[in-house]
């Protein structure tokens, strides 16, 4: 398809690629100009700071006047808890959809898909009448609390993951389980010590999936948590900056390049399972 | 191996027990709030648990039981109540049930003319439990373990230990300080003391007071009556109301059948407003989905030439904003996009003058722009990444035998690429629109929805979008939360949502495909 340029068609190229560049990596240099810069004030700031500082990072972390380093922990904490049970319950549903044939089995597999299919987010009435019931009973599971938010992201666990691991799991052979039941192991002792270890490139794959999406995630998370000191990121990152570009820029700059690091290293470390899942349309977007 | 299978049992037991225990804890409580329905969901979710957990035959259950679980209570359940909700008037004033509702009213209560007031010394034993000596109409009260009792001022079980003629124990019981007399302010609220036919409760820090219970509730003609006044007040859309109107909060929860639906279409100060957000919602994902592929294809193309030089460094360029968090991304633009401090318009002036300050976000109709092009810089490295994958996958022969037909890079474009592309990428794009129809991280971020519309009845601006004015009704409103409007416009979307995934599967035949695998 494509012919050996001239060099007028190299050039053309070259500049409309290096503008498509820019425009996707602007705002990123601009806000890690913007940490380094000693004024917080966004109209002062130049995109070379005059005098690099780290005054705002340390700023972030010990001055009192912000909750950041607690909505930083808080976010790794809900989401790492989430990610892990979330292998955790799809892997079950999995191993049991691949491997035992019963009863309900068809039905249960389509249900999950056609589920799938109504985002959860749009039940946020009825979830926050479910949490504020659930608080009457049991307080620690109530509004504004990081238990609450969590069980409600368990509910996205089974769906699509599930079908995801079963494919997977499919194409482990069964030789392998059957000669470890003939030795004397159980199925649930097949499961963890043979499927598992063989399945760790799919539990890594939805590991990181289901991280990207609840280290994202904002509604939720806004409509249950309340008190300051137990916002996750998400939910604090908008209120740190609250259109106060004269006075915090700044901070919200240092915070900012700080909270994309977890994502950015979970992406890059899934870049190559991204990829291949992309066409499998299995990613966030 | 016998003691091992006997553990293994009892542990399963006592675990069942547990959950069938907290099961009927669950129910009782809910169940004395009226709430009878989910309240049975907690026994019959724990009986089929221990069904499946103690029968053989439901063996392959037992795996399914905790995503089934989360996935029932948290996506099942809240869609189901989400849809009954859309038929109720459920909203600030109006979030209990009916029982509940006239259960807080009838704890009202008044001082009658008569009132005694009571000055109280508070007790509590070691294991907490409150005691109350109240003094007062020249009587002295003990109030114990729930019982009232007279007793006299100098009985000698109340002992007087720093003579400031106030007793500081009796019994095992001790009297608080002021400072956790304040702590347990709480639980002394509570208190309904019953003494010869009245009800004493707490009037003010220092003091109880004879009460008189202000309403009462005739089941018969489902009226509540003002005992002071004798003004009787009838059930009005969920709220009691007397004749001349007054109200008696809180209101509860009652059936209103299509109302919300009703109100979305025709009451001009509601429908006006939604129907300008339907609109927008569906205008912003088409255009925005057809740009960000454009853009995203247009590069792909330009990436996927073996003769560039520095593709790798173009591409890990052009990705960066899909490896960020969104909430971070766009947070930096309406930063970027700021009218007055913002870079854009920095750049702007010093190109052409303080003409070109743009208003990115006051305005409507920039502000939509701005949406479109923040998106634009957020969507299309996926755009990018997807078109890579099946540029790939067109075998060469065909642009070899377009060549040779004569077609130019046009005709090689829209009669080879386009429609290989569009093939494999049209679930994907589908998806794209969907997740963009509900992008509430965007304009919630971004414009909060804003501009507002002018003379709107609900929070709505010209650039929400479904679920971002959802969110307003339900969380956000000056006039309370509209709960049940809200889930009314959740129900839409749910309808449109669906529709959109029916036709994807239809198109892919992805249903007929996986029903075969499974």
């Amino acid at each position: 398809m494509y012919d050996k340029h001239t060099l007028l068609g190299s050039i053309w190229r070259h500049a409309v690629l290096i503008f498509l560049a820019a425009f996707a990596i602007f705002p990123v240099l601009w806000i890690a100009s913007a940490s380094f810069n000693a004024t917080n004030n966004m109209q002062l700031q130049q995109l070379m700071p005059p005098n690099p500082s780290l005054v705002h990072y340390r700023e972030l972390f010990t001055s009192d006047r912000y909750n950041y380093g607690m909505w930083l922990w808080n976010s790794l904490k809900i989401t790492l808890v989430t990610s892990t049970l979330t292998v955790v319950l799809a892997g079950l549903g999995a191993y049991a959809f691949s491997r035992f044939r019963f009863k309900g089995r068809r039905v249960g597999l389509l249900g999950l898909l056609l589920i799938q299919m109504f985002p959860q987010m749009l039940a946020m009435v009825a979830i926050f009448l479910l949490v504020l019931s659930l608080g009457s009973i049991f307080p620690w599971a109530g509004l504004n609390t990081h238990t609450a938010l969590i069980l409600v992201y368990l509910g996205g666990a089974m769906g699509f993951n599930t079908w995801l691991m079963k494919g997977y799991f499919d194409t482990i052979p069964r030789s392998l389980e059957e000669s470890a039941k003939v030795d004397g192991a159980t199925p649930f002792q097949a499961f963890m010590r043979i499927i598992l270890p063989l399945a760790r490139p799919i539990l890594a794959t939805i590991f990181i999936l289901s991280f990207i999406t609840v280290y994202s995630e904002l509604m939720i998370a806004s409509i249950l948590l309340r008190s300051n000191a137990r916002f996750t990121l998400a939910v604090g990152m908008n209120l740190l900056i609250s259109d106060q570009y004269g006075q915090r820029w700044g901070i919200f700059a240092a915070g900012a390049l700080i909270a994309a690091i977890p994502f950015l290293v979970m992406f890059a470390i899934s870049q190559r399972s991204l990829v291949s899942g992309l066409t499998r349309g299995a990613v966030k977007e | 191996m016998v003691w091992k299978y006997v553990v293994k049992n009892a542990v399963k037991i006592v675990l069942l027990g547990t959950l069938c225990a907290v099961a009927v804890y669950v129910f009782v409580f809910l169940g004395a709030k009226g709430m009878w329905i989910p309240g049975a969901m907690a026994p019959i979710g724990a009986g089929l648990i221990s069904y499946i957990f103690l029968s053989q035959k439901r063996y392959p259950l037992r795996w399914l039981v905790p995503g089934l679980l989360f996935l029932t209570v948290m996506v099942v359940y809240p869609i189901g109540y989400t849809f009954v909700s859309s038929f109720t008037n459920v909203g600030t004033g109006h979030m209990l049930s009916k029982d509940q509702a006239i259960h807080q009213i009838l704890e009202r209560s008044y001082a009658p003319t008569d009132a005694v007031s009571y000055s109280y010394v508070a007790f509590a034993d070691p294991s907490g439990n409150l005691a109350l000596l109240l003094d007062g109409g020249g009587r002295t009260i003990l109030y114990v373990g729930g019982v009232a009792s007279d007793i006299q001022p100098d009985d000698p079980r109340l002992v007087d230990e720093d003579g400031d003629g106030q007793p500081d124990r009796f019994d095992s019981y001790v009297r608080l300080p002021t400072p956790e007399v304040v702590q347990r302010l709480h639980d002394i609220e509570a208190l309904r003391i019953e003494y010869r036919g009245t009800i004493i409760a707490l009037e003010s820090l220092a003091e109880f007071q004879t009460r008189s219970p202000q309403y009462a509730y005739d089941p018969n003609a489902n009226t509540i009556t003002d005992l002071r006044t004798a003004v009787v007040y009838f059930p009005v859309d969920g709220i009691f109301t007397s004749p001349n109107g007054d109200e008696i909060y809180p209101g509860y929860k009652v059936w209103k059948g299509l109302v919300n639906y009703v109100k979305l279409i025709t009451d001009r100060q509601v429908s006006g407003p939604f129907v300008q957000v339907f609109f927008w919602t569906f205008v912003y994902s088409t255009i925005t989905v057809i740009l960000n592929f454009a853009l995203g294809l247009f590069t792909a193309i330009l990436l996927n030439d073996p003769h560039l030089r520095l593709r790798t460094l173009y591409r890990i360029l052009a990705v960066v904003p899909y490896a960020l968090p969104a909430f971070i991304t766009i947070l930096v633009w309406r930063g970027m996009l700021n009218e007055h401090f913002g870079v854009i318009n920095q750049i702007l002036v010093a190109l052409f003058g303080s003409g070109a300050r743009i208003p990115w976000l006051q305005n409507a109709m920039w502000a939509k722009t701005s949406v479109l092009l923040v998106n634009l810089w957020l969507g299309f490295p996926y755009m990018m990444l997807i078109a890579l994958g099946a540029l790939q996958s067109i075998p060469s022969e065909l642009y070899e035998a377009a060549r040779v037909d004569g077609a130019g890079w046009w005709g090689r474009f829209h009669k080879v690429t386009l429609p290989l592309l569009l093939m494999p990428l049209a679930p994907l794009l589908i998806g794209s629109y969907a997740f963009n129809f509900n992008n509430f991280t965007l304009i919630y971020l971004l414009t909060q929805g804003g501009p507002p519309i002018a003379g709107a009845m609900t929070p709505a601006g010209a650039t929400d979008i479904l679920i971002s004015y959802t969110f307003n009704l339900a969380f956000a409103g000056e006039h309370g939360n509209q709960l049940g409007l809200a889930a009314a416009v959740s129900v839409m979307i749910f309808v449109i949502i669906a529709t959109i995934s029916a036709i994807n599967f239809r198109m892919t035949g992805a249903l007929e495909e996986l029903s075969k695998n499974v």
